[in-house]
């Protein structure tokens, strides 16, 4: 007996609650750029400048004792923040202090370690420090620049990649649905102010490859029922694909998924921002295959009526004999 | 058809046995790497190995792959430091040195020119005023006759000194094609000195990088911390000048009372007895740069201060003939033969010299101290114990999730769910391979990359799967439903695919550090899974028919 997660057979019109769920995109695309703007991003060291410190202690942390030893120390704003995982052992208590970018230098001075770590030393003698971070201003500015620079590049990359394959219409509708699942899921970062830094950008480029992959499959799949069914109207013959290739979008985020789930779950606080941002991402990255994306290029419509045959879909790579 | 060629079957099973093959050596990690150390240890010491040396070297055998994927300073432990060099320091030194020599050279014609006097300016401008403006014209020509051509690649056909007249003042400044020399040889120079002074704690693999124009970046892995990295840093190198006394290729040889006997630079087992006491030392150096002798030879030119220049010329006036060596922490980087008295504490080193080499000497004897204040821009100190418990995290939530994706698609695909399964394992075997050969990076986001590679690369096999189920609903026949699965998936596998290599490329491109790390793993799982999705998994479908020849399937 097979699993099977989508029936063999399905006819759901994905544009039947077009308003609602194009509507629902929209609205939390405004809404997360208005988040950003206003809340903003719990910037990470990396593009704010600062240090960070994990601090790690036999005995249960009192947040206050270490918030009370440090502002002693008139560094600023110092913020405290304790560490739960699955995997820490009973005797295993994580902090992550951060200090903010201290006035006139760039990474944080040997002194000003050695004093915060005496201080907490004088309340818990037990506390080691295992991880040291500190990025300069200059760094992190640049950082950010970079990482703005690396999400275009990514999107124009991916518009002329998905331009030369198919139509300009299916670039427009890709991107589109990219940039939305990239800005819905910074829009949830903002929300819950989970800490935004370098790893996140590498995490937001990855939904990138992972919402067009998955849009792309459809379109492929289009391409070819538009040879296939020359006189189909175009909303149809959407829904005909989506349908069509409906199992195998399920199947592959629910795989992805799975191996996500258990990083998450297992994978080690360090990680866990950067994992959960492509949790979320496959997720609404599946979405947006079949609820934005082809909205899009159905808006936009397809010039179906060219006297040059469309480009030659499945039988491009077809000729291989492995 | 759905029929393989022999050669391409052989050529298929081939790669996967290689791929296992350089995969291997990282199930043994601890071991091979111990052999590694030591092999490395040996080749260093010249062949000479210690019994413990020989015993890690005999855990691995030597004709199997020993290369292990690499482990980032997040899982391993270390130290990082990205550094930006002061470039513009070295200017203001070479004004103030630049100062007495125009004094000097302006002072020979004061009866033209009248007085001279410095006046205050930005540290990396010389302005020197005049009390005849008559003069000017011969104060500049005086001045001009100091300049001396750029020694670099880019530079050549130009002047290092831009003079100029404003007013009454002769203004000498570092022309461009000078000053980006001048950067180019201060970042060298640091470079050198960080490695030599990295080096001498002997940890595994530093890396030591230029990074744009004038930043270093600085990765040691099993350093304490980045406290102890920038003090190491810090450390000035010892350079001396020394009488020697004989050449040796004994390690053993005793050298003799207040003699020592030191190891040449870069001839293997040459060794030379050195008075113990230096005739100069490298702090009465004050300048060291690559240029050409009178037979347009390359070689180094030096400079020492008054107090140097002094014993040095007094050494060479009653030393012509003999040797004296010029020592570097204890090694000796080269031992010319005095040629004549050498007066003006500034000398010149020739020998059998390359460009490239004498560029790298002048870069050593300039060595002493960093040329120029670093400031340091980010510093990270990751413990050992983490890292240990991210490798530890990594590998379960790696375990876990292979099992999960594992039991997913035998639920979902049976028996082919098997088949994809094994091809799965094949992909992860080969990409470990891939890592290794190329000496790639494993980060903790790259760990994240393999487990998501787990789930992405099972999308070949489902688009395949799904393609196969279409066509035999459509009533194909198995062997036929399967060569059109297989070809009509390839579009959709191929787009896919690039477009993530498109994003990969990007992150390479733009990323540093874990990001770069992650990219690296994200591309190559995307290429063996393309190989294991499309060759592998086909032949291993293909050979179970051929078996079996089933009359149906049930995907």
């Amino acid at each position: 007996m097979r699993l099977r997660l989508v029936p063999t057979k399905t006819n759901i019109d994905f544009f039947r609650l077009q308003y609602i769920t194009f509507g629902a995109s929209v609205f939390a695309v405004v809404a997360s750029l208005i988040l950003v703007a206003t809340v903003g991003l719990n910037f990470g060291i990396d593009f704010r400048g600062g240090t960070t410190i994990r601090t790690e202690s036999a005995q249960p942390v009192d947040v206050g004792a270490y918030r009370d030893a440090l502002t002693a120390l008139d560094l600023g704003d110092v913020s405290i923040s304790e560490v739960f995982d699955p995997a820490f052992r009973d005797d295993q208590h994580v902090t992550m202090v951060r200090l903010q970018a201290q006035d006139g230098m760039e990474s944080v001075t040997p002194e000003t370690i050695l004093a915060v770590e005496e201080a907490l030393r004088a309340i818990d003698p037990t506390i080691t420090f295992p991880a040291v971070e500190s990025v300069g201003p200059k760094v992190s500015a640049e950082l950010i620049w970079s990482a703005l620079l690396a999400v275009a590049a990514g999107s124009v990359g991916i518009l002329l990649y998905v331009w030369f394959r198919f139509e300009w219409q299916f670039a427009v509708g890709t991107v589109a649905a990219l940039l939305h699942d990239v800005l819905v899921t910074v829009g949830v970062f903002a929300l819950f102010q989970l800490r935004f830094d370098l790893t996140i950008v590498a995490a937001l480029l990855t939904i990138l490859g992972y919402s067009v992959n998955d849009t792309v499959v459809i379109f492929d799949r289009l391409r070819e029922n538009l040879q296939k069914y020359k006189t189909m109207p175009l909303r149809e013959m959407m829904n005909l694909t989506a349908n069509e290739t409906l199992s195998r979008t399920i199947m592959t985020a629910s795989t992805t998924l799975i191996a996500l789930t258990v990083l998450l779950i297992f994978g080690g606080d360090v990680i866990r921002g950067f994992v959960f941002a492509m949790l979320f991402g496959v997720v609404i990255g599946t979405y947006s295959t079949l609820y934005v994306a082809k909205n899009i290029v159905l808006f936009l419509g397809i010039n179906r009526d060219k006297s040059k045959t469309p480009k030659a879909g499945s039988n491009e790579f077809a000729n291989i004999d492995a | 058809m759905l029929y393989t060629p022999l050669w391409k079957r052989a050529l298929i099973w081939g790669v996967v046995l290689i791929g296992i093959l350089f995969a291997m050596p990282n199930l043994f990690y601890g071991r091979v790497e111990l052999r590694n150390d030591a092999a490395a240890a040996i080749e260093r010491a010249g062949g000479v190995a210690t019994p413990e040396q020989e015993a890690a070297l005999a855990g691995w055998p030597g004709w199997l792959p020993s290369g292990l994927v690499n482990l980032g300073l997040d899982l391993r432990g270390g130290a990082h430091l990205l550094a930006e060099v002061q470039v513009a320091d070295v200017y203001a030194a070479r004004m103030d040195s630049l100062w007495p020599e125009v004094r000097d050279a302006l002072r020979a014609i004061q009866d033209q020119v009248g007085n001279v006097r410095r006046q205050p300016s930005p540290p990396d401008v010389l302005r020197v005023a005049v009390s005849d403006p008559a003069g000017l014209p011969a104060a500049l020509e005086a001045v001009r006759t100091l300049a001396t051509p750029v020694v670099s690649l880019t530079g050549i056909g130009s002047d290092d000194l831009d003079v100029a007249v404003e007013g009454n003042e002769i203004v000498v400044q570092l022309s461009e094609a000078e000053r980006a020399a001048t950067d180019d040889r201060t970042i060298q120079q640091s470079l050198e000195i960080i490695r030599r002074r990295v080096d001498e704690v002997g940890t595994r693999e530093p890396t030591i990088q230029r990074q744009g124009e004038d930043r270093i970046l600085i990765q040691v892995p099993g350093i304490g911390s980045a406290a102890e990295l920038k003090a190491l840093i810090g450390t000035t190198a010892q350079l001396t000048f020394n009488p020697v006394v004989g050449r040796t290729t004994d390690p053993q040889a005793s050298p003799g009372p207040r003699n020592r006997l030191l190891p040449s630079l870069d001839e293997e087992g040459v060794y030379y007895i050195v008075e113990q006491t230096p005739v100069v030392t490298g702090e009465e150096l004050v300048d060291a740069q690559p240029a050409f002798d009178q037979n347009s030879r390359p070689a180094v030119n030096f400079r020492f201060n008054p107090a140097g220049a002094r014993a040095f010329g007094d050494y060479t006036r009653d030393n012509i003939g003999q040797p004296f060596a010029i020592v570097l922490d204890d090694e000796v980087i080269s031992a010319p033969v005095i040629q004549a008295h050498i007066p003006g504490g500034s000398g010149i080193i020739t020998g059998r010299f390359t460009v490239e080499e004498s560029t790298q000497l002048a870069v050593l004897l300039r060595a002493g101290a960093l040329p120029a204040e670093m400031t340091f821009l980010e510093e990270r100190t990751i413990g050992p114990e983490l890292g240990a418990d991210s490798i530890e995290a990594g590998q379960r939530a790696a375990v876990i999730g292979m099992i999960a994706v594992v039991a997913f698609m035998i639920a979902c695909y049976g028996w082919f769910g098997v088949m994809a399964n094994a091809a799965l394992a094949i992909n992860m075997v080969l990409l470990f391979a891939l890592m290794s050969a190329i000496g790639a990076t494993l980060t903790l986001p790259g760990i994240a990359g393999i487990v998501l590679t787990m789930g992405m690369a099972v999308d070949a096999n489902v688009l395949i799967y799904e393609r196969i189920r279409e066509e035999l609903r459509q009533g194909m026949n198995p062997r036929r439903a399967i060569e059109v699965g297989f070809d009509r998936a390839f579009s959709a596998i191929m787009d896919s695919n690039v477009t993530a290599l498109i994003v990969a490329a990007i992150m390479f491109w733009i990323g540093s550090g874990p990001v770069r790390g992650f990219a690296v793993t994200l591309a190559l799982g995307i290429f063996t899974s393309m190989f294991t999705a499309v060759y592998v998994t086909r032949l291993i479908i293909e050979t179970w028919m051929a078996w079996r020849r089933p009359k149906a399937i049930v995907v």
